[in-house]
């Protein structure tokens, strides 16, 4: 039972930062028909501009400020206007070919730039355990699960109790209306972009100090932010949030309970059961099937 | 096209056949290890052209059925079955498992769609993986022996290389003699108006499965050459991103253009070579390179020339149409 309680903490704190990307994966998506198959790729970069940040000196937390706007530059800011904007005429899947090649590009430059090692990176919380109802539970897990619920909510917040959120969500769901009515459409797409940057850059924050810094990192991440999104319901932020917390307590459950060997095949089995059966997602609402 | 275009055509074909044939003869071992691979991943490429250029239906598992094959072929050649017989059990399994493949395209479309064959393609990955008492695990299978032809031993890189080169003939082939047959029409009905085409009278539902169904196969074919070619084969290569990079040899190349995966798989598989000299930035600049050309032409390289030639078309259409209509005017 106290293994239970262990492996259900362990799969929350994953699972909120898969959340997380997920979020970010969901906004884009909503915002500008972008399936980001780099995203993977964008949670692992920012740890490394961190990293670089603190090579040439920084104290940490200047690191973390360094990397966060960066990567809100170079990802958010950047990728909309280099790549997401000449592309998005022309449909989705050419864009979605042309983010994974810059998942190959983002991969070797960190490969290049930096290394091809595993680096360390420091924690942000306190490593130790803390006792909760007599069981030991790590500062780690608790610490993550904190900082990526009060992003979420932070966020929810902002779409759904703001100008600004109602805004955006207008310019998602109809971007004709919106503009008729005086939203500035491109602006809040470029925020979505902003948003998504600061999300995987969190993540980043928080995903880095337990599986450490590796330029091919973020293949493992991308998919487990992917099956999160299209699990809890693609065009429901509330869906993807669900969705990364399900899937990293199942991620968590069949390594102890199935086998090791077969862990990823159950939130992939997963997710082509609920894709069949349920494609939508289990949150979302149902999208009319382009016939 | 005009009277001498399609001489002209011809003539370049034979040219570049020829080129294929003899240029490589004096090549060292890695160019004509290259040269294979290119032959072999363009007969992967053009399964995955036929199911997604063609039927319309994206597939992110092709890099697992060339794995299916590879090991098929992998498996009876080193329990001393010939070559060929592989092959045919590759192709039927790839079939077959492509067959149920399409199923979930009956459900779902386009980018749900990608992502289930997304997920096959990691649990074939899996399976490859952790099956060792099938396929020998993270230590793989070595010693795959190459076949002999006409009492020829293929050991040698350049006999081997025909045989791929052969292969790559026969595919072009029947994937020429397929897009041209009513299954090839119906195909592409299936991608430009699914509703229409049903009301039309084709069983879509049979095309969808098909298309899946052969495409896979010719990526179980590329398999079963790949095995012999590396005489080695561990899990690594047929993991996901051997699918995406298929896909990029299509989309690159030219989706639902005939020489498409030809010009793709090229790119692929050459220009890292030629980009050798700059060391660790090749895949970099391949990416960069990519991305490059996605926004300039989202159709492919092929899309560049179809539409420059489409433009000209239009243009001497017009200076015909205006030389025309000066006449009349003059002659009113």
């Amino acid at each position: 039972m106290s293994n239970l309680f262990d492996l259900l903490v362990a799969g929350l704190a994953t699972g909120a930062i898969y959340a997380l990307v997920a979020v970010g994966f969901t906004l884009l998506w909503q915002t500008s028909q972008t399936i980001n198959f780099a995203q993977g790729e964008f949670v692992m970069l920012p740890a490394f501009l961190m990293l670089a940040a603190m090579h040439v000196g920084a104290p940490f937390w200047l690191a973390i400020i360094l990397g966060i706007l960066l990567s809100m530059i170079l990802l958010g800011l950047a990728f909309k206007i280099l790549l997401v904007d000449p592309m998005m005429r022309h449909g989705v899947l050419p864009l979605a070919i042309a983010t994974m090649a810059l998942a190959i590009g983002i991969k070797e430059a960190v490969k290049q730039f930096f290394s091809a090692e595993a680096s360390p990176f420091p924690s942000i919380v306190p490593t130790g355990d803390i006792s909760i109802l007599g069981h030991a539970v790590s500062l780690q897990s608790i610490g993550v699960l904190v900082v990526a619920i009060l992003a979420v909510f932070g966020l929810t917040t902002l779409l759904n109790r703001t100008s600004l959120g109602h805004q955006m969500q207008a310019a998602a769901q109809n971007p004709t209306v919106a503009r008729i009515i005086g939203v500035p459409v491109e602006r809040m797409i470029l925020l979505t972009f902003l948003i998504n940057a600061f999300l995987v850059a969190l993540a980043s924050l928080l995903i880095t100090p337990i599986y450490l810094a590796k330029f091919s990192s973020g293949e493992v991440l991308g998919q487990a932010a992917f099956i999160a999104a299209i699990v809890g319901g693609f065009n429901q932020v509330r869906g993807a949030i669900a969705g990364g917390l399900l899937i990293g307590v199942l991620d968590n459950l069949a390594a102890s309970y199935v086998s090791t060997q077969y862990r990823a095949a159950v939130p992939l089995v997963f997710l082509i059961v609920v894709i069949l059966f349920r494609p939508q997602g289990l949150l979302g609402r149902p999208e009319e099937r382009t016939v | 096209m005009s009277g001498f275009a399609k001489p002209l055509k011809i003539a370049l074909g034979l040219i570049v056949i020829a080129g294929l044939i003899v240029i490589p003869m004096n090549f060292n071992r890695y160019g004509l290890f290259i040269l294979s691979q290119w032959a072999v991943m363009t007969i992967a490429a053009m399964g995955l052209n036929l199911t997604l250029g063609y039927a319309g239906q994206v597939s992110l598992a092709q890099g697992a059925f060339v794995g299916i094959g590879a090991y098929a072929a992998a498996i009876m050649t080193t329990h001393g079955w010939p070559l060929p017989a592989a092959i045919v059990v590759a192709i039927a399994l790839s079939f077959a498992v492509g067959w149920v493949l399409g199923y979930p395209a009956l459900r779902v479309q386009h980018h749900y769609l990608a992502f289930v064959t997304l997920a096959f393609s990691t649990l074939a990955f899996l399976v490859f993986r952790n099956e060792s008492w099938l396929t020998g695990g993270i230590y793989g299978i070595s010693n795959i022996p190459r076949p002999h032809v006409f009492g020829i031993a293929t050991n040698k890189p350049l006999p081997f290389y025909y045989i791929c080169l052969s292969s790559l003939a026969i595919v072009s082939v029947a994937v020429w003699w397929l897009i041209r047959s009513p299954w090839g029409r119906a195909f592409m009905a299936l991608r430009e108006n699914p509703l229409r085409a049903q009301s039309l009278g084709i069983d879509t539902r049979r095309y969808t499965l098909m298309a899946f169904a052969i495409g896979s196969a010719l990526g179980g074919v590329a398999g079963a050459l790949y095995a012999p070619l590396t005489q080695y084969i561990d899990p690594v290569p047929f993991n996901l991103s051997l699918s995406l990079d298929l896909l990029m040899m299509v989309i690159v190349g030219g989706a639902g253009f005939y020489f498409g995966p030809f010009l793709g798989a090229m790119i692929a598989v050459l220009l890292p070579e030629w980009l050798r000299f700059t060391e660790g930035y090749y895949l970099m600049l391949y990416a960069i390179a990519v991305m490059g050309l996605l926004i300039w032409s989202p159709t492919g390289i092929l899309g560049i020339l179809d539409r420059t030639m489409a433009a000209r078309r239009t243009k001497a259409a017009s200076a015909l149409r205006a030389v025309a209509k000066s006449r009349l005017e003059t002659a009113q």
